[in-house]
């Protein structure tokens, strides 16, 4: 396990170490930094005190460098907007975290519930019934759905605020908040996810050992429980650690923005608008770190569910 | 029983025995038509004995044994006819029912031990997971008896091995647990659907020395599915020979070794690899493939590929005994049994050809 976790931690470094070289490299072939920086009218001069300022006649590598020592040490300052990119996704982050994670176990426990009651009642009137839903929940997109959320149980059942984060400290208020966000989010995962389920139980339920747990004079709950849908989890763990390394890296944007949430997905939207480099950069490297961080949770859970699979 | 129904004869000398099957047909509906896997099959197994079911691919042999547990119940399968074991009809029994047997009255062994138990569990909480089921005893009792039978069926330090995965095991080991496992509940009938067709030779024999030695030790009723005629050999008592879902053939070891009737059972101990063969020489093998179970030949199933098919073969021949002096012997097949006797003979041993000289129906 330790050596796990290592290994883990030194190639988290590498993945870091190429995204962020890329990712610069991308940004400094956007053209002149300095230019744009100065504005439309810009005298020469003016240019070239900017380009003097934050460096950008210096060879590229003493630039990455430079930027990579600010961000690490919290003096990432946006060229633009000159507000510290550090605060400012710091200030982000939570929204996108309890999005990202309440919506992640919402959606993991609701398609195991309707993937398994479909693949049993398969073919008969309850699986028809999910697979509709399904369909349509994979068919809203968020901005849509969540529209109708907002304006029928927040605006017309006044249910449940408009929009905006409160955090955690107010427990009630944030759940309160983040109800509608949670459910619009979930609802595209969860028509995908219980259709994988559903097809992978129904194979599962095909193989030889799920016949020798019925010989073995298992009921039919049993051995649906403890044999068919243990290993049918299997791929849905490895599709939900990619989906939660996207939502954390601000691929939520949609119901983000919807419900005002001010989550790093809007932040990184107006960062990519405005070419903003700084912020651009500390997305890049927080987003990386949360997929390699998902990728080795999910590993371990991987383990947990099949034992043939090591961790070394 | 019905006055008609081909009612298995009584072995000799026995009680009651332990499972009798009377009439048994499976039929399942497919997108092609309804396939009838299993038409109309009757035998019975006593307590302690090794009946053999043998037969090609397709003949029907592994779908009557999982019918006997339940296990080709679904939307698209239909069933006649009744198996009465111990006292309760398995073919309309309830789910319920058939829970109580399955595992601890019946125990089945797979053919293939790689896949026939879950990858995600350690073997000794399989089978700790078998006896649970059927008995009220904790989980540390089920652990010992767990050892006790690993032990049994010679796997070695049965106490560590018990902490294993399945891929952990060699495929003769994974399929001793298997056997570990059938026998956890002491079930009075071991069903064997092929246990030792996925292993190599030398695990064969240990499997089946295995066998030998609990039919021995627990007085279980033994079913093995095969079409392995050597396996047989080693350790059937009696032989029920399958051919397109129906019984053409049955008999003690030595009626179907050394008396058989049917023409299918010469082919299938012609094609047997001698180790005395001429080696220049093909090995010989039944003309033709099995019929479809969508298009059965009208008749005789066999009558397509049978050399010796004559006229009356176009009418079913029912299941009985048709030599005076064998009561043990029962056959499906038209043939005079003296024309047997001089058609079967191909060389100097048994095997299937086309009739020599003189027309068949003396």
């Amino acid at each position: 396990m330790i050596r796990f976790i290592i290994r883990r931690l030194f190639a988290a470094f590498f993945v870091m170490l190429a995204v962020t070289i890329i990712t610069f490299l991308l940004l400094g072939a956007t053209g002149n930094q300095a230019a744009r920086l100065a504005g439309r009218n810009a005298t020469t001069a003016q240019i070239h005190l900017i380009t003097l300022k934050y460096g950008f006649n210096k060879p590229i590598w003493v630039q990455y460098y430079k930027t990579m020592k600010n961000i690490f040490t919290g003096q990432a300052y946006s060229y633009q907007q000159s507000f510290n990119v550090i605060t400012e996704v710091k200030h982000d982050y939570p929204a996108t975290l309890s999005l990202a994670f309440g919506a992640g176990i919402i959606w993991l426990l609701i398609s195991v519930l309707f993937g398994t009651l479909a693949a049993v009642y398969a073919g008969r009137l309850t699986d028809r019934v999910l697979t509709i839903v399904s369909m349509a929940g994979v068919s809203f997109p968020p901005f849509f759905l969540g529209a109708i959320f907002l304006y029928y149980l927040g605006y017309k059942l006044n249910w449940f605020p408009l929009s905006g984060y409160v955090s955690l400290n107010h427990p009630w208020q944030w759940f309160k908040h983040l109800v509608l966000p949670w459910a619009t989010l979930s609802i595209l995962f969860i028509g995908f996810y219980s259709r994988v389920l559903r097809s992978t139980i129904l194979d599962n339920a095909n193989e030889d050992y799920v016949r020798t747990a019925h010989a073995k004079g298992l009921t039919d709950g049993q051995v649906l429980r403890r044999h068919t849908l243990r290993n049918s989890m299997i791929p849905i763990i490895s599709l939900w650690g990619l989906d939660m390394g996207q939502l954390l890296g601000g691929a939520a944007i949609l119901t983000e923005t919807v419900f005002g949430l001010q989550g790093v997905g809007e932040l990184a939207y107006n960062a990519i608008q405005n070419l903003d480099v700084i912020t651009i950069m500390v997305i890049v490297i927080l987003t990386a770190l949360a997929v390699v961080l998902l990728s080795a949770v999910v590993d371990i859970l991987y383990a947990l569910l099949d034992p043939r699979i090591r961790l070394a | 029983m019905s006055a008609e129904s081909t009612a298995p004869l009584p072995a000799a000398g026995t009680t009651a025995p332990l499972l009798t099957v009377d009439g048994l047909k499976v039929s399942f509906a497919t997108e092609d038509g309804l396939v009838r896997a299993v038409d109309g099959v009757s035998f019975t197994v006593d307590p302690g004995e090794v009946v053999a079911i043998v037969g090609e691919s397709g003949s029907g042999k592994s779908v009557t044994a999982m019918t006997l547990m339940g296990l080709t119940r679904g939307p698209n399968s239909e069933f006649e006819g009744t198996a009465t074991f111990d006292g309760t009809e398995l073919i309309g029994a309830s789910n319920a029912q058939l829970q109580r047997i399955r595992g601890a009255g019946i125990a089945m062994v797979f053919q293939d031990p790689m896949s026939s138990l879950d990858p995600v569990y350690r073997v000794g909480d399989q089978i700790v997971e078998q006896i649970r089921a059927h008995e009220k005893v904790s989980k540390a009792q089920a652990m010992d008896r767990a050892v006790e039978m690993m032990e049994r069926v010679g796997i070695p330090r049965a106490k560590e091995r018990l902490r294993s995965y399945p891929h952990e095991f060699s495929g003769g080991m994974r399929q001793r647990v298997m056997i570990a496992m059938a026998l956890s509940c002491s079930p009075k009938l071991l069903l064997a659907d092929e246990p030792t067709t996925a292993l190599d030779v030398t695990i064969q024999a240990q499997i089946l020395e295995e066998m030998r030695t609990l039919r021995q030790d627990t007085g279980a009723g033994i079913i093995l599915v095969t079409h392995d005629l050597g396996v047989v050999a080693d350790i059937a008592d009696r032989v029920i020979v399958m051919y397109s879902g129906r019984v053409v053939e049955e008999g003690t070891l030595d009626d179907i070794f050394y008396n058989p009737q049917h023409p299918y059972t010469w082919g299938l101990l012609g094609s047997i690899t001698r180790i005395d063969a001429d080696r220049s020489q093909r090995l010989p093998a039944i003309a033709g493939m099995p019929p479809s179970v969508l298009r059965a030949p009208k008749g005789c199933h066999f009558r397509p590929r049978c050399p010796h098919a004559f006229d009356k073969c176009g009418e079913v021949p029912e299941l009985e005994q048709r030599q005076p002096d064998v009561p043990t012997s029962r056959d499906r097949c038209w043939l005079p049994v003296a024309d047997k006797k001089r058609l079967r003979v191909v060389g100097d041993q048994i095997g299937l050809a086309k009739p020599a000289q003189e027309p068949v129906g003396a």
